[in-house]
Protein backbone atom coordinates (compact mmCIF):
# COMPACT_ATOMS: atom_id res chain seq x y z
CA UNK A 1 0.00 0.00 0.00
CA UNK A 2 1.37 3.41 -0.90
CA UNK A 3 1.15 5.83 2.00
CA UNK A 4 0.53 9.46 1.15
CA UNK A 5 3.45 10.70 3.19
CA UNK A 6 6.61 9.79 5.07
CA UNK A 7 6.86 8.41 8.58
CA UNK A 8 6.48 10.73 11.57
CA UNK A 9 3.24 12.67 11.96
CA UNK A 10 0.41 10.86 10.22
CA UNK A 11 0.08 12.02 6.67
CA UNK A 12 -3.61 11.17 6.56
CA UNK A 13 -5.78 11.01 9.66
CA UNK A 14 -7.27 7.53 9.94
CA UNK A 15 -10.75 8.79 10.66
CA UNK A 16 -10.81 11.01 7.59
CA UNK A 17 -9.70 8.70 4.85
CA UNK A 18 -10.19 5.07 4.08
CA UNK A 19 -7.14 3.89 2.22
CA UNK A 20 -7.28 1.25 -0.43
CA UNK A 21 -4.71 -1.47 -0.56
CA UNK A 22 -3.82 -0.51 -4.12
CA UNK A 23 -3.53 2.84 -5.81
CA UNK A 24 -5.58 3.07 -8.95
CA UNK A 25 -4.02 5.37 -11.51
CA UNK A 26 -5.91 6.76 -14.48
CA UNK A 27 -4.93 9.26 -17.10
CA UNK A 28 -7.54 11.60 -18.42
CA UNK A 29 -7.96 14.86 -20.21
CA UNK A 30 -8.47 17.98 -18.13
CA UNK A 31 -9.99 21.02 -19.76
CA UNK A 32 -9.36 22.98 -16.60
CA UNK A 33 -5.65 22.19 -16.65
CA UNK A 34 -5.44 23.02 -20.32
CA UNK A 35 -7.15 26.34 -19.68
CA UNK A 36 -4.92 27.11 -16.72
CA UNK A 37 -1.72 26.75 -18.74
CA UNK A 38 -3.27 28.35 -21.81
CA UNK A 39 -3.83 31.45 -19.71
CA UNK A 40 -0.11 31.48 -18.88
CA UNK A 41 1.13 30.68 -22.37
CA UNK A 42 4.27 32.42 -23.47
CA UNK A 43 5.24 33.43 -19.98
CA UNK A 44 8.29 32.18 -18.10
CA UNK A 45 9.58 32.71 -14.62
CA UNK A 46 6.14 32.58 -13.00
CA UNK A 47 5.63 31.46 -9.41
CA UNK A 48 3.15 28.60 -9.24
CA UNK A 49 1.83 27.22 -5.97
CA UNK A 50 0.88 23.52 -5.95
CA UNK A 51 -1.24 22.43 -3.00
CA UNK A 52 -1.08 18.72 -3.84
CA UNK A 53 2.34 18.17 -2.31
CA UNK A 54 5.54 17.54 -4.23
CA UNK A 55 5.54 14.99 -7.01
CA UNK A 56 8.16 14.31 -9.66
CA UNK A 57 5.69 14.82 -12.47
CA UNK A 58 4.47 18.21 -11.32
CA UNK A 59 7.98 19.40 -10.54
CA UNK A 60 9.24 18.34 -13.97
CA UNK A 61 6.33 19.82 -15.85
CA UNK A 62 6.24 23.20 -14.19
CA UNK A 63 10.00 23.74 -13.97
CA UNK A 64 10.44 22.64 -17.60
CA UNK A 65 8.12 25.51 -18.51
CA UNK A 66 10.66 27.78 -16.83
CA UNK A 67 8.57 28.53 -13.76
CA UNK A 68 9.35 28.38 -10.09
CA UNK A 69 7.28 25.88 -8.17
CA UNK A 70 6.18 26.17 -4.54
CA UNK A 71 4.98 22.92 -3.07
CA UNK A 72 2.64 22.49 -0.12
CA UNK A 73 0.99 19.25 1.01
CA UNK A 74 -2.23 20.95 2.07
CA UNK A 75 -4.33 17.93 3.04
CA UNK A 76 -1.50 16.32 4.98
CA UNK A 77 -1.02 19.46 7.05
CA UNK A 78 -4.79 19.72 7.48
CA UNK A 79 -4.85 16.27 9.06
CA UNK A 80 -1.76 16.94 11.15
CA UNK A 81 -3.17 20.14 12.65
CA UNK A 82 -6.87 19.39 12.92
CA UNK A 83 -7.19 15.63 13.15
CA UNK A 84 -10.30 15.11 15.28
CA UNK A 85 -10.20 18.64 16.70
CA UNK A 86 -12.84 21.30 16.18
CA UNK A 87 -12.38 22.45 12.57
CA UNK A 88 -13.89 25.83 13.42
CA UNK A 89 -11.42 26.75 16.16
CA UNK A 90 -10.12 30.20 15.09
CA UNK A 91 -6.72 29.74 16.75
CA UNK A 92 -6.21 26.45 15.00
CA UNK A 93 -7.35 27.94 11.70
CA UNK A 94 -4.82 30.76 12.03
CA UNK A 95 -2.10 28.28 12.93
CA UNK A 96 -3.00 26.17 9.91
CA UNK A 97 -2.84 29.14 7.54
CA UNK A 98 0.50 30.19 8.99
CA UNK A 99 1.83 26.71 8.30
CA UNK A 100 0.49 26.40 4.76
CA UNK A 101 -0.17 29.77 3.14
CA UNK A 102 2.21 32.18 4.82
CA UNK A 103 3.36 34.12 1.76
CA UNK A 104 3.71 37.70 0.62
CA UNK A 105 0.67 39.42 -0.94
CA UNK A 106 0.57 38.88 -4.70
CA UNK A 107 3.47 36.44 -4.60
CA UNK A 108 1.95 33.87 -6.92
CA UNK A 109 1.01 33.94 -10.58
CA UNK A 110 -1.11 30.81 -10.36
CA UNK A 111 -2.32 28.22 -7.87
CA UNK A 112 -3.08 24.56 -8.46
CA UNK A 113 -5.64 24.06 -5.73
CA UNK A 114 -6.84 20.64 -6.99
CA UNK A 115 -9.60 19.23 -4.74
CA UNK A 116 -8.42 20.39 -1.31
CA UNK A 117 -11.10 23.02 -0.76
CA UNK A 118 -13.91 20.48 -0.49
CA UNK A 119 -12.32 18.97 2.62
CA UNK A 120 -12.34 22.24 4.55
CA UNK A 121 -15.00 23.14 7.10
CA UNK A 122 -16.98 26.31 6.29
CA UNK A 123 -14.99 28.56 8.64
CA UNK A 124 -11.66 27.19 7.44
CA UNK A 125 -12.76 27.38 3.82
CA UNK A 126 -13.69 31.05 4.11
CA UNK A 127 -10.38 31.90 5.76
CA UNK A 128 -8.43 29.87 3.20
CA UNK A 129 -10.07 31.55 0.24
CA UNK A 130 -9.39 34.94 1.76
CA UNK A 131 -5.73 34.01 2.16
CA UNK A 132 -5.49 32.58 -1.36
CA UNK A 133 -6.99 35.75 -2.75
CA UNK A 134 -4.36 37.82 -1.01
CA UNK A 135 -1.32 35.78 -2.07
CA UNK A 136 -2.12 35.63 -5.80
CA UNK A 137 -1.57 38.67 -7.96
CA UNK A 138 -4.55 40.25 -9.73
CA UNK A 139 -5.46 38.68 -13.09
CA UNK A 140 -3.89 35.37 -12.10
CA UNK A 141 -5.69 32.02 -12.08
CA UNK A 142 -6.55 29.24 -9.69
CA UNK A 143 -7.49 25.71 -10.75
CA UNK A 144 -9.77 23.82 -8.36
CA UNK A 145 -11.65 20.52 -8.56
CA UNK A 146 -14.88 19.65 -6.76
CA UNK A 147 -16.82 16.42 -6.67
CA UNK A 148 -20.28 16.95 -8.07
CA UNK A 149 -22.19 14.01 -6.57
CA UNK A 150 -24.27 15.81 -3.94
CA UNK A 151 -25.44 12.57 -2.39
CA UNK A 152 -22.00 11.08 -1.79
CA UNK A 153 -21.05 10.47 1.82
CA UNK A 154 -17.49 9.76 0.79
CA UNK A 155 -15.66 10.72 -2.39
CA UNK A 156 -12.56 9.33 -4.07
CA UNK A 157 -9.43 10.83 -2.57
CA UNK A 158 -7.08 11.57 -5.44
CA UNK A 159 -3.52 12.66 -5.92
CA UNK A 160 -3.21 14.82 -9.00
CA UNK A 161 -0.17 14.70 -11.21
CA UNK A 162 0.35 16.56 -14.43
CA UNK A 163 1.06 14.34 -17.40
CA UNK A 164 1.09 17.10 -19.98
CA UNK A 165 -0.65 20.36 -20.69
CA UNK A 166 -3.98 18.63 -21.38
CA UNK A 167 -3.84 15.51 -19.23
CA UNK A 168 -3.60 14.60 -15.60
CA UNK A 169 -2.84 11.36 -13.80
CA UNK A 170 -5.40 10.61 -11.15
CA UNK A 171 -4.17 8.31 -8.45
CA UNK A 172 -7.00 7.24 -6.19
CA UNK A 173 -5.69 6.58 -2.73
CA UNK A 174 -8.97 5.82 -1.03
CA UNK A 175 -12.16 7.49 0.04
CA UNK A 176 -12.57 10.62 2.11
CA UNK A 177 -15.52 12.43 3.59
CA UNK A 178 -15.86 15.90 2.10
CA UNK A 179 -16.81 18.77 4.39
CA UNK A 180 -19.22 20.08 1.76
CA UNK A 181 -20.45 19.18 -1.71
CA UNK A 182 -20.90 22.11 -4.10
CA UNK A 183 -23.07 22.74 -7.12
CA UNK A 184 -22.49 25.49 -9.68
CA UNK A 185 -24.51 28.05 -7.77
CA UNK A 186 -22.74 27.42 -4.48
CA UNK A 187 -19.41 27.60 -6.27
CA UNK A 188 -20.29 30.95 -7.77
CA UNK A 189 -21.14 32.16 -4.32
CA UNK A 190 -17.96 30.67 -2.92
CA UNK A 191 -15.79 32.63 -5.35
CA UNK A 192 -17.88 35.79 -5.39
CA UNK A 193 -14.93 37.95 -4.33
CA UNK A 194 -12.94 36.80 -7.36
CA UNK A 195 -13.25 38.35 -10.79
CA UNK A 196 -14.65 35.35 -12.68
CA UNK A 197 -15.40 31.65 -12.46
CA UNK A 198 -15.48 29.16 -15.31
CA UNK A 199 -16.75 25.57 -14.99
CA UNK A 200 -15.92 22.36 -16.82
CA UNK A 201 -17.89 19.24 -15.93
CA UNK A 202 -15.94 16.09 -16.57
CA UNK A 203 -15.98 12.37 -15.96
CA UNK A 204 -15.51 10.87 -12.50
CA UNK A 205 -18.12 13.46 -11.40
CA UNK A 206 -15.41 16.03 -10.99
CA UNK A 207 -16.21 19.65 -11.62
CA UNK A 208 -13.19 21.63 -12.78
CA UNK A 209 -13.17 25.31 -11.97
CA UNK A 210 -10.93 28.06 -13.29
CA UNK A 211 -11.07 31.11 -11.06
CA UNK A 212 -9.60 34.44 -12.01
CA UNK A 213 -8.38 36.71 -9.26
CA UNK B 1 124.00 -6.72 2.42
CA UNK B 2 120.61 -6.48 3.93
CA UNK B 3 118.73 -9.66 4.36
CA UNK B 4 115.55 -7.77 4.23
CA UNK B 5 114.00 -7.58 0.91
CA UNK B 6 113.44 -4.11 -0.05
CA UNK B 7 109.76 -3.78 -0.41
CA UNK B 8 108.49 -2.51 -3.56
CA UNK B 9 106.96 0.79 -3.19
CA UNK B 10 104.06 -0.57 -5.15
CA UNK B 11 103.33 -3.21 -2.65
CA UNK B 12 100.76 -2.03 -0.24
CA UNK B 13 100.21 -4.13 2.73
CA UNK B 14 96.57 -5.18 2.97
CA UNK B 15 94.59 -3.18 5.44
CA UNK B 16 93.98 -5.11 8.55
CA UNK B 17 90.46 -6.58 8.59
CA UNK B 18 88.28 -5.10 11.26
CA UNK B 19 87.46 -7.48 14.00
CA UNK B 20 84.06 -9.15 13.50
CA UNK B 21 81.34 -7.80 15.74
CA UNK B 22 80.48 -10.18 18.44
CA UNK B 23 77.17 -11.96 17.84
CA UNK B 24 74.28 -10.42 19.78
CA UNK B 25 72.85 -12.49 22.52
CA UNK B 26 69.25 -13.25 21.46
CA UNK B 27 68.32 -14.06 24.98
CA UNK B 28 69.28 -10.67 26.35
CA UNK B 29 66.09 -8.58 26.81
CA UNK B 30 65.86 -5.21 25.13
CA UNK B 31 65.51 -2.27 27.37
CA UNK B 32 62.29 -0.40 26.60
CA UNK B 33 62.37 3.37 26.75
CA UNK B 34 58.61 3.73 27.08
CA UNK B 35 56.15 1.28 28.56
CA UNK B 36 53.92 -0.50 26.07
CA UNK B 37 50.32 -1.44 26.52
CA UNK B 38 49.65 -5.03 27.27
CA UNK B 39 47.07 -5.14 24.47
CA UNK B 40 48.46 -6.15 21.11
CA UNK B 41 48.82 -3.12 18.90
CA UNK B 42 46.57 -3.23 15.84
CA UNK B 43 46.19 -0.53 13.27
CA UNK B 44 42.47 0.26 13.16
CA UNK B 45 41.03 -0.19 9.72
CA UNK B 46 39.29 2.92 8.51
CA UNK B 47 35.56 2.55 8.06
CA UNK B 48 34.48 1.67 4.59
CA UNK B 49 33.14 5.17 3.99
CA UNK B 50 36.52 6.81 4.57
CA UNK B 51 38.23 4.19 2.46
CA UNK B 52 36.20 5.63 -0.43
CA UNK B 53 37.12 9.20 0.50
CA UNK B 54 33.93 10.06 2.40
CA UNK B 55 33.83 11.57 5.87
CA UNK B 56 31.08 10.48 8.22
CA UNK B 57 29.14 11.97 11.14
CA UNK B 58 27.53 9.20 13.18
CA UNK B 59 24.02 9.22 14.57
CA UNK B 60 25.16 9.89 18.12
CA UNK B 61 27.04 13.04 17.10
CA UNK B 62 25.62 16.52 17.38
CA UNK B 63 27.38 19.46 15.77
CA UNK B 64 26.50 23.09 16.18
CA UNK B 65 28.50 25.25 13.78
CA UNK B 66 29.84 25.43 10.26
CA UNK B 67 31.05 22.42 8.34
CA UNK B 68 33.28 22.76 5.30
CA UNK B 69 34.40 19.62 3.52
CA UNK B 70 36.65 18.91 0.58
CA UNK B 71 35.44 15.34 0.31
CA UNK B 72 32.10 13.55 0.27
CA UNK B 73 30.26 13.69 3.59
CA UNK B 74 27.71 11.36 5.18
CA UNK B 75 25.67 12.86 8.02
CA UNK B 76 23.62 10.58 10.21
CA UNK B 77 23.66 12.79 13.31
CA UNK B 78 22.37 16.24 14.22
CA UNK B 79 23.82 19.31 12.58
CA UNK B 80 22.82 22.87 13.23
CA UNK B 81 24.56 25.61 11.28
CA UNK B 82 25.82 25.42 7.70
CA UNK B 83 27.22 22.61 5.60
CA UNK B 84 29.28 23.37 2.54
CA UNK B 85 30.87 20.90 0.13
CA UNK B 86 31.50 22.76 -3.07
CA UNK B 87 32.45 19.93 -5.42
CA UNK B 88 31.35 16.90 -3.43
CA UNK B 89 28.38 14.87 -2.39
CA UNK B 90 26.44 15.24 0.84
CA UNK B 91 24.30 12.35 2.04
CA UNK B 92 21.88 12.81 4.92
CA UNK B 93 21.36 9.38 6.40
CA UNK B 94 18.03 8.07 7.67
CA UNK B 95 18.84 9.26 11.22
CA UNK B 96 20.27 12.55 10.07
CA UNK B 97 18.63 15.77 11.25
CA UNK B 98 20.05 18.87 9.66
CA UNK B 99 18.87 22.34 10.63
CA UNK B 100 21.06 24.32 8.37
CA UNK B 101 21.62 25.66 4.92
CA UNK B 102 23.33 23.18 2.66
CA UNK B 103 25.54 23.72 -0.34
CA UNK B 104 27.08 20.86 -2.33
CA UNK B 105 27.52 19.48 -5.81
CA UNK B 106 25.10 16.68 -5.07
CA UNK B 107 22.75 16.10 -2.14
CA UNK B 108 20.98 12.87 -1.24
CA UNK B 109 18.40 13.04 1.54
CA UNK B 110 17.21 9.98 3.39
CA UNK B 111 16.59 11.82 6.68
CA UNK B 112 15.53 15.29 7.60
CA UNK B 113 16.63 18.71 6.37
CA UNK B 114 15.20 21.98 7.55
CA UNK B 115 16.95 24.68 5.60
CA UNK B 116 17.70 25.85 2.10
CA UNK B 117 19.53 23.49 -0.23
CA UNK B 118 21.81 24.54 -3.07
CA UNK B 119 22.86 21.45 -5.06
CA UNK B 120 24.67 22.57 -8.18
CA UNK B 121 24.29 19.20 -9.95
CA UNK B 122 21.56 17.08 -8.39
CA UNK B 123 19.25 16.68 -5.42
CA UNK B 124 17.58 13.41 -4.46
CA UNK B 125 14.85 13.20 -1.86
CA UNK B 126 14.22 9.60 -1.05
CA UNK B 127 11.08 7.95 0.24
CA UNK B 128 10.43 8.75 3.93
CA UNK B 129 12.78 11.73 3.77
CA UNK B 130 11.67 15.19 4.74
CA UNK B 131 12.90 18.51 3.38
CA UNK B 132 11.52 21.86 4.37
CA UNK B 133 13.21 24.79 2.68
CA UNK B 134 13.93 26.35 -0.67
CA UNK B 135 15.79 24.35 -3.29
CA UNK B 136 18.14 25.50 -5.99
CA UNK B 137 19.48 22.75 -8.25
CA UNK B 138 20.03 21.60 -11.81
CA UNK B 139 18.13 18.35 -11.34
CA UNK B 140 15.80 17.00 -8.71
CA UNK B 141 14.56 13.50 -8.04
CA UNK B 142 11.80 13.04 -5.50
CA UNK B 143 10.45 9.63 -4.65
CA UNK B 144 6.84 8.87 -3.79
CA UNK B 145 6.45 9.06 -0.04
CA UNK B 146 8.97 11.87 0.37
CA UNK B 147 7.80 15.10 1.98
CA UNK B 148 8.84 18.44 0.59
CA UNK B 149 7.66 21.92 1.44
CA UNK B 150 9.21 24.95 -0.17
CA UNK B 151 10.17 26.39 -3.53
CA UNK B 152 12.11 24.80 -6.35
CA UNK B 153 14.36 26.76 -8.70
CA UNK B 154 15.94 24.73 -11.49
CA UNK B 155 19.23 26.28 -12.50
CA UNK B 156 20.91 24.54 -15.42
CA UNK B 157 24.68 24.91 -15.71
CA UNK B 158 25.88 26.96 -18.67
CA UNK B 159 27.45 24.87 -21.45
CA UNK B 160 31.24 25.17 -21.82
CA UNK B 161 32.04 28.12 -24.07
CA UNK B 162 35.12 26.49 -25.58
CA UNK B 163 33.11 23.50 -26.78
CA UNK B 164 30.51 25.72 -28.29
CA UNK B 165 33.18 27.78 -30.10
CA UNK B 166 34.92 24.65 -31.46
CA UNK B 167 31.67 23.23 -32.74
CA UNK B 168 30.63 26.47 -34.38
CA UNK B 169 33.84 26.92 -36.42
CA UNK B 170 33.28 24.14 -38.99
CA UNK B 171 29.70 25.25 -39.42
CA UNK B 172 30.82 28.82 -40.02
CA UNK B 173 33.49 27.61 -42.48
CA UNK B 174 31.05 25.73 -44.75
CA UNK B 175 29.40 28.74 -46.40
CA UNK B 176 32.85 30.18 -47.20
CA UNK B 177 33.88 27.14 -49.27
CA UNK B 178 32.92 28.84 -52.52
CA UNK B 179 35.32 31.73 -51.95
CA UNK B 180 38.76 32.27 -53.53
CA UNK B 181 41.65 29.82 -53.23
CA UNK B 182 43.30 31.83 -50.52
CA UNK B 183 40.16 31.80 -48.54
CA UNK B 184 39.60 28.14 -49.44
CA UNK B 185 42.92 27.16 -47.93
CA UNK B 186 42.01 29.07 -44.81
CA UNK B 187 38.66 27.31 -44.72
CA UNK B 188 40.35 23.94 -45.20
CA UNK B 189 42.62 24.70 -42.27
CA UNK B 190 39.63 25.54 -40.13
CA UNK B 191 37.74 22.42 -41.16
CA UNK B 192 40.73 20.28 -40.24
CA UNK B 193 40.49 21.54 -36.76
Amino acid sequence: MSSPGPSGPAAVHPSSTTLFSKEIVTSRASRGLEQFFFCHRGEVGLSILDLAGASQENINFITNLGHRLYSEDFVRTLDDIFGDEDPGDPARIEHFLRQTLSFEPGQFDGVLVWDVLQYLSPALLTATLERLRSIVRPQSYLLAYFHSDEKAQQVPFYSFRIKDQQHILLSQRGLRKPAQIFNNRSLEKLFQKFESVKFFLTREQLREVIVRR
Amino acid sequence: MSIFTKRSQEEVPPAPRPAAAPPSNPIEPKKEATPLSSMPFKTPEPPESTQRGQASIGKAVKINGQIYSKEDLYVDGDVEGTIELQEHRLTIGPNGKVHSSVKAREVVVLGNIQGNVDASDKLEIRKDARLVGDIKTARIIIEDGAYFKGSIDIVKPEPAKSNMAAQSRPQQAVPAAAASNAQGSAVAAEVKR
